[in-house]
């Protein structure tokens, strides 16, 4: 090193947009567009149907085909998604869970078509079934499948596909749940431990060879707004990293304990109100992971600013990695050792990180470890509690957002001028040209072939065969996503995660004025009960495939707290489970949450079957990323309110729904 | 929805249309004055539904985390394979500062929305400290008259599994590998014995070996010391290790519950006529307490005549409510 601390310059990070959308060949074009833009990996969105392994054409997928990322059914739609790219020279990282086996299979199967080298392939599969569990909700199978699944892929690569990240631990989806820095390092770790005892459990990688699969464990990390904190953070990851790779599992070779991570900041901080500050937010998260020379990310990516409205255009998505490209090439930053080695105030920072973090995970391995905790919902719980705190922080003002409650009167902004012009829109006839696509795939393939490849995958289900040989041949074969599924589904059935709501406590507010608030409503609802016989009911549903429950959960919790008996089923329930538990459990008023846009399609279904079924009285109220434009469509449709992220406070919610219940009671 | 006529409903209810069921239990639940005597009248009108006499009502119970709703749903599931149709009942916690509460059974639950012969409800104990929800009992009758088997689902050890002894034929209590409490309250008799032990989670395998050992000894220590209150004579409680989650050990469970069912047959009559006076002291007292159960000749008294006149057709609620006009105007007389 130079005396001035310089150095030559390091070698940016990766830098990847987490894309994809509508069909296979439309995402191959962005991709394209994007890699001649100067990105340097691609990051693969798959739509739900995919990530939950049904085919467009199954009935749950209906309304999600193409809506948060790209359907990818079979080995042609994987073929065409990267049409032009040769995959042994892309880096490539595929967002997916319970299916990644699967994706991964149908990787390399394209791979092999394109006569690429396995053991030249490089990229990252998420492949974490422990989080889709407590925050994002595209987990399909019980946890004791579901860690063979992650098991068979991680040995599987180790030896076939070396330079493979076989999983992708991610502490993201925890802060998006509403874990603090504390509990996102924690239940990080956890995980990974988790997962790194299940593979020791399988037996299949000698003891001399252990240091290899610790060291392709990678990470997928939230930074925050708090971003002298969130620097910390990724400190105190690789410390504490360090620390379980060597005491743990005896790991010697430094690299191998390196703590290796991709970021994508902060979601959820990002506001509807004054969108465009949404890039300044997304900026200074961005330092977080990327100012420490000694805990820089391997890869960033950026949310886009406009994210709370709707899906990003690629103009929106482009301006978040120039942020990326004038950071690392623009600037200094890279031609610096690491700038806060000896800063007593970073130091202490994390420091108490490191202990807190690790006093949780005891807690956690104490109650049996992550599996565990999140089968009797202890986690689940803890991030709900968290959660709660949170938006109880934003409504009392406590913890400021600007432009949501604090400055909130200003200039209108240019950028939404034209609101529905501003994001993107995907085609609703994509779904039934997907369902013509899959048919005609379908007709085409050997269905003796087909029916083979099958039979077999069921049978390594049923025994301790890894099942990613029988993948891959069912790839080739011709095998439908939902096939795949379906076949395991049979094997080792399905899973419904806790909820983590019902035991929930959150403590009462401090201040005065919101203690009286809450006492205003819970009178009323009394009174209310008392007219009408019973106290009043609400049904939260959550229909779709989406996952994200937060909203759902807080707004239970909430509601149960102002004093409505709250009956909440959960994620990924159908239309017909929502009219039959509002007929079943005699709901006074149905809460919709739907954050993947697929809300013009089963919201009317939804409605209209209530009627159907003699239940057209019972007012529905929505919430979610929902466009001005299609608010108004729902409220034609006979939908009572609409909500969406600009609309933080509850305890208005809360009054609208009693309301509601009044006047449809006073009604009858 | 709104309210119907009771009577008309009555008819729907025993051949179980959803719609009719379902504004059935919401009369029951309601707590104005002017409904008890509908509410009265409808469960007359269900006494004598062939399911309501020829039905299994099973209560399912044990502490928070053991895995009941995965467990209810599985046996749903499994009950409706054999052919048979079923009403659930699932009690849940009211919170004690707000009134509300959050029902999550149904999350843990997965069925087919169209299958007309399966039906949940979730009820709120709305503050009854340690019993039953408010309207759990007349719930029961409700959808006892419309399915084959009715399946009451409660939380807790200790208290309100007294209370689910006196509404259902067979209880089936669900422990966890690991859970002291009820050992303990098994072996010291705070706890009735249980028609079924179940030992949840028996994927744990080491662990629910160990359970199933304790609870045998627990069960030997309680029988040792005279804790029995059995009526049933020499009913065997059997000790079955389930995986809800896997699937394993239900249809042992479910012929297990069958079994106690057919051994009840000689004695089902007496022990639903036990639960009915009970539920009927329980109601009375609620209403009127000490003062009201002494000024109609102390708790014995009362009790016998609820022995005697409950046989007669009539109901617990009917039965409490002529009861009460009886107290009122003996306080009319008195003042």
């Amino acid at each position: 090193m130079a005396p001035s601390g310089k150095h030559e310059r390091d070698k940016p990070w990766i830098m990847r947009t987490y894309a994809g959308h509508s069909t296979a060949a439309a995402s191959n074009e962005l991709y394209r567009t994007n890699l001649a833009q100067g990105q340097t990996g691609l990051s693969v969105a798959f739509d739900l149907p995919t990530q939950t392994g049904y085919d467009p054409d199954d009935p749950l997928a209906r309304g999600e085909v193409g809506k948060v990322g790209v359907p990818i059914s079979h080995l042609g739609d994987m073929r065409a998604l990267f049409e032009g790219i040769p995959l042994d020279q892309m880096n490539t990282s595929m967002t997916i869970n319970a299916t990644a086996a699967w994706l991964l299979s149908l990787y390399i199967a394209v791979a092999e078509d394109q006569n690429a080298d396995r053991a030249a392939l490089r990229g990252t599969t998420q492949n974490d079934i422990i989080k889709e569990y407590l925050s994002r909700g595209t987990h399909i199978f019980p946890p004791a499948a579901s860690m063979r699944l992650t098991t068979d892929l991680i040995t599987y690569t180790v030896t076939e596909v070396p330079k493979w990240n076989p999983i992708n631990i991610c502490s993201y989806h925890l802060q998006e749940a509403g874990a603090t820095p504390t509990q996102e390092l924690a239940y990080a770790l956890v995980t990974a431990i988790g997962v790194l005892d299940a593979v020791k459990a399988t037996g299949r990688i000698p003891e001399s060879e252990f240091g290899n699969v610790v060291g392709r464990m990678s990470f997928f990390v939230n930074a925050g707004i708090r971003f002298v904190e969130e620097l910390c953070k990724m400190r105190a990851f690789v410390e504490l990293w360090d620390r379980v790779a060597r005491e743990r599992y005896g790991v010697t070779d430094p690299k191998q304990r390196r703590f290796r991570y991709g970021v994508q900041v902060n979601s959820l901080g990002l506001t509807e109100q004054q969108p465009e500050n949404n890039i300044i937010r997304i900026v200074l998260e961005m330092l977080a992971v990327t100012l420490s020379k000694d805990a820089r990310a391997r890869a960033v990516q950026l949310p886009a600013w406009n994210e709370a409205l709707g899906l990003p255009r690629p103009w929106d998505q482009q301006w978040s990695l120039r942020a990326q490209q004038i950071l690392a090439l623009e600037t200094d930053l890279l031609e610096y050792a690491d700038l806060f080695k000896g800063s007593k105030v970073v130091h202490a920072q994390t420091q108490h990180l490191v202990e807190s973090a690790w006093a949780e995970v005891q807690e956690v391995l104490g109650r049996g470890g992550a599996v565990e905790a999140v089968e009797t919902g202890y986690i689940k719980q803890k991030l709900v509690e968290s959660n709660a705190a949170r938006l109880r922080a934003i409504e009392s003002g406590e913890q400021v957002v600007v432009g949501v409650n604090a400055y909130t009167e200003g200039a209108p902004s240019p950028l939404i001028e034209n609101l529905d012009e501003a994001i993107l829109t995907v085609d609703p006839d994509i779904e039934k040209k997907e369902i013509e696509a899959l048919e005609q795939w379908r007709a085409d393939r050997d269905a003796s072939a087909v029916a083979n490849a099958i039979a077999e995958l069921k049978r390594v289900a049923r025994s301790d065969e890894n099942i990613m040989p029988a993948s891959i041949a069912a790839a080739h074969a011709g095998v439908t996503t939902g096939e795949w599924a379906n076949t395991l589904r049979a094997v080792w059935g399905e899973y419904r995660a806790p909820t983590g709501v019902a035991g929930a406590t959150v403590k009462a507010s401090r201040s005065g004025a919101a203690a009286e608030v809450v006492d205003r409503l819970r009178k009323r609802l009394g009174e209310l009960e008392v007219r009408m016989g019973r106290r009043p009911k609400l049904l939260v549903g959550k229909p779709g495939l989406d996952g994200h429950s937060n909203g759902a959960e807080q707004i239970a919790i909430k509601a149960r707290d102002v004093g409505f008996d709250v009956v909440y089923e959960g994620i990924r329930v159908s239309p017909e489970q929502i009219v039959a538990s509002a007929l079943e459990e005699g709901v006074h008023l149905i809460g919709l949450s739907i954050l993947s846009g697929s809300h013009l399609a089963l919201v009317p279904e939804i409605v209209e079957r209530l009627r159907e079924a003699g239940l057209s009285d019972i007012p529905v109220v929505v919430g979610g990323i929902i466009p001005e434009a299609d608010t108004e469509r729902l409220r034609r449709e006979g939908v009572a309110a609409v909500y969406t992220p600009k609309d933080f406070e509850l305890d208005h919610i809360m009054s609208d729904l009693i309301d509601l219940v009044d006047r449809q009671h006073a009604a009858e | 929805m709104p309210p119907s006529d009771p009577a008309n409903d009555a008819d729907r209810v025993r051949r179980a249309d959803k719609a009719a069921v379902s504004r059935a239990l919401n009369l029951v639940e309601d707590k104005r004055a002017d409904a008890q005597d509908r509410v009265a009248a409808l469960l007359a009108s269900l006494k004598s539904a062939p399911k309501a006499i020829g039905g299994h009502r099973v209560g399912l119970t044990g502490p928070p985390g053991v895995g009941k709703s995965t467990l209810t749903s599985a046996v749903a599931r499994a009950v409706r394979a054999r052919g048979r149709t079923m009403g659930v009942v699932a009690v849940d916690p009211s919170s004690i500062v707000s009134g509300g509460s959050l029902l999550g059974d149904r999350a843990r639950m997965s069925f087919d929305p169209s299958d007309a012969g399966l039906f949940v409800r979730s009820l709120a104990t709305a503050g009854e400290v340690g019993g039953l929800a408010y309207a759990a009992n007349s719930a029961v009758r409700v959808l006892a008259a419309a399915y084959d088997v009715v399946l009451i689902e409660t939380t807790g050890v200790g208290q309100s599994e007294i209370d689910i002894v006196h509404v259902a034929d067979t209880v089936v209590l669900v422990i966890q590998p690991g859970s002291g409490d009820v050992l303990q309250f098994l072996k010291a008799g705070i706890m009735e014995i249980p028609d079924v032990l179940v030992v949840n989670k028996a994927d744990q395998e080491e662990l629910a070996r160990r359970a199933v050992a304790d609870l045998r000894g627990a069960l030997h220590t309680a029988q040792a010391v005279g804790v029995s209150g059995r009526e049933d004579g020499d009913w065997e409680t059997p000790i079955l290790a389930t995986s809800a989650t896997e699937g394993t050990g239900i249809e042992e469970l479910i012929d297990a519950v069958d079994a106690h069912r057919k051994h009840l047959e000689p004695t089902l009559k007496a022990r639903r006529h036990r639960g009915e006076v009970q539920w009927m002291l329980d109601l009375f007292m609620r209403k009127h307490g000490e003062h009201g159960v002494s000024t109609l000749h102390g708790l014995t008294e009362i009790k016998a005549r609820a022995e005697r006149e409950l046989d007669d057709g009539e109901t617990p609620l009917s039965l409490c409510e002529r009861l009460s006009r009886e107290y009122v105007a003996k306080l009319c007389q008195t003042s």
